[in-house]
């Protein structure tokens, strides 16, 4: 393949990866973005938190191998991008690690002081992703200032335009609709009820500002016909989810939502192409799938590297879910395991 | 302080912690790994109990292994971005690799072992357990790869057009000598630190179970776990003097500053002798330093395998670089071409030191358990286990202090035998985008927030290994699908 087929592909590759990360980690942010608000004690806190328990590692980890193919298949694009939102990207990276050793450390020690903390920690973790990723995906589709070193120069006052926010308020409704979404699906009983039913209320509000973001994206930032078709499918998907939601079948719903993110994030890629970061101002500045690439060499080498690994990790995360396919319910939660806070005098 | 000390300050210390976690992790998966097995394989309960003790021990610090790990996947681009231009054609492919190969299968089949005791048959669950330890060694094979190339660069073409390095040949960057002599030195040093971690957790358990009378529970449980981790330390000690010696032919070989600035060498002599404690200066200046105790010949054995090899002393090498590859920076400012002479100097000297600590307790533990099933109550040993624990993990800083230190002034070290435009100075590579303000913010929170962080994990590490090995209850077969009892395990 000539370069710059390689390069498309990539470029669509790198599309995909986000999507995965935005679709899997969609249901994790929002389900954490729920744990302190929907949940009534602290058996239904544990109950919320292990819907996700054994498979949001692995769905984190779309994100890393996002940005890692960034850096080697554009790595003007990861250079530029990501010394260019600097401090948003620190804020979500604290976020993220805050929230990876909450997981794993709230039910080390038996005490509620120290649950809470980690449950705040959880929340902080969810909520902040989930707003900057949608905010730096607006900012990248509506392009930044950037000097023709292909430099950014944007301040941090400038991404919180109005169309970033309500690209931000887009992914955190649908994220918060995602995972509540995910909660009625692997739960059962009471629960489950209500969780459905509040999927139902943030169905529709997402439904509304994602079809404004949807709609706003392809008339202001959009050249493209096609782009239509995946607003379309959008709204197909946002739609799809509030009917099969309030018909109760949450697996339909569950995927009708997933099919909702996935479409914002074409349209965003749709919208971009063939620039991987437009710049305002003079478009000769933008960086491009062409003036971005690695060479021939490096991409026809991680082209047949994502070919052998890309369908097995498909397969390997795909049973995963399919050993914990089982729903959730508050009575099968066992006892808290953790040490007491102190030392106990009895070990000792 | 300029943009490029900052965030030389901030990857150096995001790094370092990142690598107090990471060979624990690497050293202790295959450790837990050999644990399970042997349970499967004896059925004996001691193998599950201690399984499901180290295996908890694993978890709390894979959890914050990972969240330290995320940020240096971005740190690149954030804080060195004219690097990430250079060289992310072929830097950045063994990262994406790395992804795609390593971080997938570990977190995946983690959560599958974590969850899964009672989801899994007993041998699948097994299994999920020896990929995340194959993954995590994996891991460190794709990173060292990166970070071999940053060292000793092949494979790679300057294109002068667009001023960047290129890939040219990616098996010379996967056979790259450097990378195999790095990564055996850090997987043997990763299991002489969970080998250490094991005997040392293990060996203080055990006095204390005898002295508090539990001399079955001493022989039972906490004595077996005491001998794997002295197998451990024992071939892992071996494998960390080898690897290193051979690391130490390569680096004279491929950047003679780097071991000349570490041996202190103020001129090129023959049959240099290895000094265990010099004085004077050593900030960039040979001026006044004097070598007070030293083994004859033994650098130049290090260096060339002949006691009597002769080895460049750092003035010379200055010289000689400033001819090669100038003597002014883009500032116009002269360049030195020497790390920091004390801080190479001594972090050589640590690190090689702070080892020495496994080796003691490791002699101690095979004096004292040398007979069958013999136990003791020896409180002198109880303390050498305390004392020997962190030991190993500041021997690794220090190892990669010197590693990454020595390297300076460079970013992408010039291989003497390679493309000499292929090479970057570090205060080139930083981001000419991220003001020193950004840098300092980043600084202070990615401090503050590990500090914090580093407190609970001690905290909760001490706390779970002083708590014992509680008796356990083995899983259950795998579940039908219409059984309603509690989980095997909930976060």
């Amino acid at each position: 393949m000539d370069v710059h087929t390689l390069a498309i592909v990539w470029f669509v590759l790198i599309a995909v990866l986000w999507t995965g990360y935005l679709v899997l980690e969609g249901f994790d942010f929002g389900v954490g973005m729920l744990l302190a608000p929907f949940s009534r004690d602290e058996t239904e806190r544990r109950l919320v938190i292990n819907t996700i328990g054994p498979v949001w590692d692995g769905n984190e980890v779309w994100l890393l191998v996002a940005g890692g193919a960034m850096f080697a298949a554009f790595p003007e694009w990861y250079a530029t991008m990501f010394s260019g939102f600097y401090l948003a990207l620190l804020l979500i990276l604290v976020a993220l690690i805050v929230r990876a050793v909450a997981f794993e450390w709230r039910g080390k020690i038996d005490d509620a002081l120290w649950r809470r903390r980690w449950d705040w920690a959880i929340t902080f973790g969810s909520w902040t992703p989930a707003v900057l990723w949608g905010v730096a995906f607006g900012n990248l589709v509506r392009g930044v200032e950037m000097d023709a070193d292909h430099q950014m120069t944007s301040s941090l006052l400038d991404l919180l335009n109005p169309y970033a926010l309500v690209g931000g308020a887009t992914t955190t409704l649908l994220f918060l609709t995602h995972g509540a979404v995910f909660l009625s699906l692997k739960t059962d009983g009471e629960f489950r009820h209500r969780a459905r039913a509040l999927a139902t209320r943030l169905a529709l509000v997402s439904a509304a500002v994602g079809v404004v973001f949807a709609v706003w994206t392809q008339v202001a930032y959009s050249d493209k016909l096609w782009t239509w078709g995946v607003v379309a499918l959008a709204a197909a998907g946002a739609l799809g989810a509030l009917r099969a939601i309030r018909g109760g079948r949450e697996g339909w719903a569950f995927a009708a939502s997933a099919v909702t993110i996935l479409a914002v994030v074409v349209l965003i890629y749709g919208a971009m192409f063939p620039n991987v970061m437009p710049a305002i101002g003079d478009p000769a500045n933008s960086l491009t799938v062409a003036n971005a690439a690695a060479t021939p060499k490096t991409l026809t080498i991680l082209t047949w590297v994502a070919a052998f690994l890309a369908p097995l990790v498909l397969a390997y995360q795909g049973w995963t879910y399919w050993v914990f396919r089982r729903r959730l319910t508050a009575d099968r939660i066992p006892a808290p395991i953790g040490l007491s806070r102190r030392r106990d005098p009895a070990a000792s | 302080m300029e943009v490029v000390d900052a965030a030389r300050w901030q990857f150096a210390i995001v790094t370092v912690y990142h690598f107090v976690f990471v060979p624990l992790t690497i050293g202790l998966a295959p450790l837990v790994a050999i644990m399970q097995t042997a349970w499967l394989v004896t059925g004996k309960d001691t193998w599950l109990r201690l399984t499901k003790f180290f295996g908890k021990l694993l978890l709390v610090n894979f959890a914050i292994g990972v969240a330290t790990g995320i940020v240096q996947e971005f740190q690149f681009g954030m804080s060195w971005s004219e690097y990430s231009r250079f060289v992310g054609d072929i830097f950045g492919a063994p990262l994406a690799i790395e992804g795609l190969a390593a971080f997938f299968v570990e977190s995946t089949f983690l959560g599958l072992w974590i969850f899964g005791w009672d989801r899994l048959p007993r041998k699948i669950h097994l299994a999920c357990l020896w990929l995340v330890a194959i993954a995590t060694n994996a891991s460190a094979f794709f990173i060292l790869a990166a970070n071999s190339w940053m060292q000793h660069p092949v494979g790679a073409i300057y294109n002068p057009e667009t001023g960047r390095a290129e890939l040219d040949d990616f098996g010379a960057v996967l056979l790259n000598s450097t990378l195999w002599a790095a990564y055996t030195h850090t997987i043997a040093t990763s299991m002489l630190v969970a080998g250490t971690f094991v005997t040392g957790v293990a060996g203080w358990l055990l006095v204390r179970e005898v002295r508090a009378g539990n001399v079955d529970l001493a022989r039972t449980v906490y004595r077996p776990a005491a001998l794997l981790g002295l197998v451990t330390i024992v071939l892992s000690g071996a494998g960390v003097a080898a690897s290193g010696d051979w690391q130490a032919k390569l680096m004279f070989e491929q950047q003679p500053m780097k071991m000349a600035a570490a041996e202190g060498l103020c001129e090129t002599q023959t049959g240099a002798g290895f000094s265990i404690l010099t004085v004077g200066d050593l900030s960039n200046s040979c001026e006044g330093v004097i070598h007070l105790v030293e083994v004859p010949g033994l650098t130049s054995y290090l260096a060339t395998g002949d006691f009597a090899g002769e080895v460049q002393g750092v003035p010379e090498l200055q010289e000689y670089m400033s001819e090669r590859y100038g003597d002014v920076d883009a500032a116009g400012e002269e360049i030195s071409y020497s790390p920091n002479l004390a801080l190479t100097y001594w972090s050589f000297r640590l690190m090689i030191g702070f080892a020495g600590f496994s080796a003691a307790l490791a002699l101690a533990a095979l004096w004292l358990l040398r007979g069958k099933g013999s136990v003791t109550d020896k409180r002198w040993f109880a303390r050498l286990c305390l004392i020997a624990i962190p030991m190993p993990f500041v021997a690794a800083s220090f190892g990669w202090i010197f590693t990454e230190t020595g390297r300076q002034p460079w970013v992408v070290v010039p291989n003497p035998t390679g493309v000499d435009l292929v090479r970057m100075l570090t205060s080139d590579g930083v981001s000419s985008s991220v003001s020193l303000a950004e840098v300092l913010i980043s600084l202070t929170v990615f401090t503050l927030l590990y500090g914090v962080l580093a407190v609970v994990w001690v905290r909760l590490m001490v706390r779970y290994a002083s708590h014992g090995a509680p008796e356990v209850e083995a899983p259950p077969e795998p579940e039908d699908a219409e059984t309603d009892r509690p989980l095997s395990f909930a976060y």
